[in-house]
């Protein structure tokens, strides 16, 4: 029975949250149920809520956690989804405001380069680890404050739009926004996008032999190596580039769906909140799309309960980093108890 | 100003930006040779940083310095829980530690100060000119004239230095890092080592952050530690995780954070980022430089195996 242990355990994790937010809360010395109540009804108490505030923020989750997935299940630790988010996300705006005039292609342009933009942000690092053997942890990290600099430059440099007054870009084109979805408020139809990438990168990881040699590459690099199967720097150099790629699309598709103008805080950490939402997904695409309901519904609740009952909104990073604490922690005291199978992905031994 | 005249500035300026740089990798150095890597760093800096707000609001700036470096020894010790007592991944431990940070520092920071700010008027370190020294023409002023916590790390690296390679205490913390194994079958305690080791980049780590509230900034900002905790990360492998290269490998990086206060005072133009981004590049560059020509304490970042 899965499917059910698999819900047993998300209303495990989710009651675990609650009991956390409302310990943290108690000690904080707020009104727990004022605090609690507002975080339901910003989150998903009403059909707005949840499609405009909970499932909007869980699009960019939804891709940067599987970005993080993929990469730390090839053995990359990847931190920087944040700053190849932001690539993917200046490379397309760069794209829908030079040709606009292509309307529904000049979209499908923009989705590409975003894809495209994270994906070569991400090869710096992994040039620098293939050739120079640099702690992926540390330039990922690195780069992305140098995205965040970047774009920074760009939106007050060459695509501030024309008036020079506002540190952004000119608003993106009608034509080449993605569409809402029919009765859902805001939520755009980057949803199809994010679930269909991941349901596929997914797919690729069970079925396909280069997701099969991404996994043996993460487990055990040497042993891999050594069984001649792989080519371990090829593997791990391509699932860093594509765990960039997907980062970067959901850059493009913010900007393409939410914003549509290109603006220094335009992620408010999804890059880092996807590291949470991996881990807690077990670095599996398909339970990453639970895992990022999850983690948009506490933000967006936690945006409510600073609204509505004065809470720092800062608390749900506390929240979120107890959860990974708690990840880590078990899966430690787990490996002890059993034989080492199958648990040596959060661990794996450097390059060969 | 002529370029000679900003020479002076750009020399205490350099010293200045380096110090908290200094001291946070100079206690990572413990922890790397001592074969671990501990990212929550960042994290242990940033808690120094808020530490030192709260110590220095209730009991002045001797109190703000104890809380620093008390938030960063709680870092410390979580770190050591997850990652030596339950052998969790120390990579993902750090990384959640200093979300951790990041969260707890903003949420207090919030709770206790509300919206609008801390008090600007936070007692600060003064400059404590060192008679003679402080007199030297253009290096004296910049070198000798600074807070009293840029003089400890003067010491402190040549003593770490001497520690590591001296004493009886130090030369185990090495053996641990290389070869952790037969450091255990030959009677020294690996895992009390390591957690010294991580206790004591803790502090140091705090300290930093204390540095950063009492001696330059005054006042606490969200986020203030910047990405200095990974930088000094990056500093201790440019040093080659030896103390007095490490020293100087923070000097350099504080040379690179000066050169906006050096430009700007000569009246360059150019993009500020430009200027702010400067160590982060600087920080890619040293480490495709250095990684390759230097070793690493062999058993970095692998637990020990021991059952």
């Amino acid at each position: 029975m899965p499917v059910i242990r698999a819900f047993a355990l998300a209303a495990l994790v989710v009651a675990t949250i609650l009991l956390a937010t409302a310990l943290l809360l108690a000690l904080g010395g707020y009104d727990v149920r004022v605090a609690l109540g507002a975080l339901w009804t910003g989150s998903v108490g009403s059909w707005y809520a949840l499609t405009s505030a909970t499932l909007v923020r869980a699009i960019p989750l939804m891709l940067t956690g599987c970005a993080v997935a993929v990469a730390f299940r090839a053995g990359v630790f990847n931190i920087g989804a944040e700053g190849q988010l932001l690539a993917g996300a200046a490379a397309a705006t760069a794209i829908a405001l030079s040709v606009p005039s292509l309307g529904r292609a000049a979209l499908l342009l923009a989705l590409v380069a975003g894809a495209v933009g994270g994906a070569a942000w991400a090869a710096i690092a992994a040039a620098l680890r293939a050739r120079f053997g640099v702690l992926e942890v540390i330039s990922t990290i690195m780069l992305n404050f140098v995205a965040l600099y970047g774009v920074s430059y760009l939106v007050r440099g060459p695509l501030q739009e024309p008036t020079h007054a506002y540190p952004q870009t000119s608003p993106i084109a009608d034509a080449v926004r993605l569409g809402q979805v029919p009765g859902a408020g805001r939520l755009h139809l980057g949803i199809l996008i994010a679930l269909a990438t991941v349901v596929g990168t997914g797919w690729v990881l069970r079925h396909t032999a280069a997701g099969f040699r991404l996994m043996v590459v993460g487990e055990s690099p040497s042993a891999a190596a050594s069984a001649g199967l792989v080519d371990v720097g090829r593997v791990t150099a391509r699932a860093f580039m594509f765990s960039g790629a997907l980062a970067g699309l959901a850059g493009s598709v913010e900007v393409l769906g939410v914003t549509y103008a290109l603006y220094e805080n335009i992620s408010p950490g999804y890059g880092y909140t996807a590291i949470a939402v991996a881990l807690l997904a077990g670095l599996d695409p398909w339970r990453v799309i639970l895992s990022a309901v999850l983690f948009a519904a506490l933000e967006a609740g936690a945006g409510a309960m600073q609204r509505d009952a004065g809470v720092p909104s800062t608390l749900v990073s506390v929240v979120e980093a107890l959860l990974i604490l708690a990840v880590v922690g078990a899966q430690a005291l787990r490996r002890r108890q059993m034989a080492p199978v199958a648990t040596t992905i959060l661990s794996p031994a450097p390059d060969a | 100003m002529s370029a000679l005249e900003a020479v002076g500035p750009f020399l205490a300026a350099t010293v200045r930006t380096a110090t908290p740089l200094a001291l946070a990798a100079l206690g990572e150095v413990l922890v790397e040779r001592a074969g671990l890597i501990n990212i929550g760093l960042e994290g242990a800096i940033l808690a120094g940083a808020f530490g030192a707000l709260v110590g220095a609001t209730a009991g002045g700036l001797g109190g703000g310095y104890a809380v620093a470096v008390a938030a960063g020894l709680i870092v410390g010790a979580l770190f050591a829980l997850f990652v030596i007592a339950m052998k969790a991944d120390q990579i993902i431990t750090g990384t959640a530690l200093t979300l951790l940070s990041v969260g707890a520092t903003g949420t207090l920071y919030r709770a206790l100060y509300g919206s609008s700010g801390a008090a600007l008027t936070l007692p600060t370190s003064g400059v404590l000119p060192l008679p003679f020294l402080s007199s030297l023409p253009v290096v004296g002023g910049a070198l000798f004239a600074q807070p009293p916590v840029t003089y400890l790390v003067y010491l402190l690296a040549p003593a770490l230095a001497w520690w590591l390679g001296h004493t009886h205490a130090g030369l185990a913390l090495r053996a641990i890092g290389e070869r952790p194994e037969a450091a255990e079958a030959a009677g020294i305690p690996v895992n009390r080592l390591r957690v010294g080791a991580i206790l004591a980049g803790g502090a140091l780590g705090g300290l930093a952050g204390g540095t950063l509230v009492l001696a330059q900034a005054g006042t606490f900002a969200e986020n203030m530690s910047a990405g200095r905790g990974f930088i000094a990360i990056a500093i201790v492998v440019l040093g080659r995780w030896r103390p007095i290269g490490v020293a100087l490998g923070a000097l350099l990086f504080g040379a690179a954070s000066a050169l906006q206060f050096a430009f700007q005072a000569m009246g360059w133009d150019a993009p500020y980022q430009l200027f702010l981004v400067i160590p982060y590049l600087l920080t890619l560059a040293a480490l495709a430089g250095a990684v390759g020509r230097a070793r690493a304490p062999t058993a970095l970042g692998k637990p020990l195996s021991r059952d």
